[in-house]
């Protein structure tokens, strides 16, 4: 059985070193011209990645959807480095896949049930969840509501710990 | 037709049972910060689940924000080893 309380100090301090050398890095990256808005957009990019990645590979392949992520991110950095037709066939993909989402949402919305109409706005809800969790589309409800529970304390695990370095770069 | 599809989707939803899914759900909600005080039954299950989506809409505005943040400070400070090793210190 899969231990249920996150050990949230050591994944504090794995989150954080991780995220810590991938800010060096980027760091290292900086150009002469450092402080280009186009620059720090760029940086603002590849820090986001950085803490999405390191959180990721902070709880690895344990859930769903730090696996979702991974791939997510691997995709997408593939994505970049090649050409950008590749990216144009997959963002077409993903919206027919929204638009018969979306589809089915509105057609549960049109049949409203006796009893069950929170239970209509209850599935509704869920799918919204789906689109939030990463990975979250291909989950059945009671693993996107365990994955979702993870997920909600990671994020604020990284919240926190950005937070603390913030603070700390702004003294 | 849609009215099949949307009956099998329920008994779907009904045949992992429900003690499951208010347990997750009750744990869902322990961890919001808004619904975190209120006794279980007073809140409905799409509640819990509209207040986490919310929820996890703010989380990552705050990690947008931060990275810009964080984006901005690097362009003007001077970073280095040493001082994320003092923070790996702090942070420990």
């Amino acid at each position: 059985m899969n231990p249920q309380h996150l050990n949230a100090s050591s994944l504090k301090s794995r989150f954080t070193r991780r995220f810590l050398r991938a800010l060096t890095k980027i760091n290292a990256q900086k150009p002469i011209s450092s402080s280009s808005p186009r620059e720090i957009f760029q940086r603002y990019g590849r820090i986001k990645a950085a803490a999405d990645k390191s959180m990721a590979n902070s709880v690895r392949s344990r859930r769903t959807w730090s696996r979702a992520m991974l791939w997510k991110l691997r995709s997408r950095s593939y994505r970049q480095a090649s050409s950008g037709r590749r990216s144009a066939v997959k963002t077409s993909t993903t919206t027919s896949h929204q638009a018969i989402r979306k589809k089915t949402n509105h057609e549960k919305e049109n049949k409203p049930t006796k009893t069950g109409e929170d239970q209509v706005g209850f599935v509704v809800q869920a799918d919204e969840l789906r689109e939030l969790v990463p990975g979250g589309e291909a989950m059945d409800l009671c693993n996107l509501l365990d994955e979702t529970a993870h997920y909600i304390k990671c994020l604020t695990t990284q919240v926190q710990v950005m937070k603390k370095i913030v603070d700390f770069y702004s003294l | 037709m849609s009215s099949r599809r949307s009956r099998s989707r329920q008994s779907d939803v009904s045949r992992i049972t429900d003690h499951q899914i208010t347990d997750l759900i009750s744990k869902l909600q322990q961890l919001i910060p808004e619904l975190r005080g209120r006794r279980s039954d007073e809140v409905s299950a799409s509640k819990v689940l509209q207040e986490t989506c919310n929820y996890i809409r703010s989380l990552h505005r705050e990690v947008d924000d931060l990275s810009d943040r964080l984006s901005q400070l690097l362009a003007s400070t001077d970073t280095d080893s040493a001082q994320a090793a003092i923070i790996r210190s702090l942070l420990m």
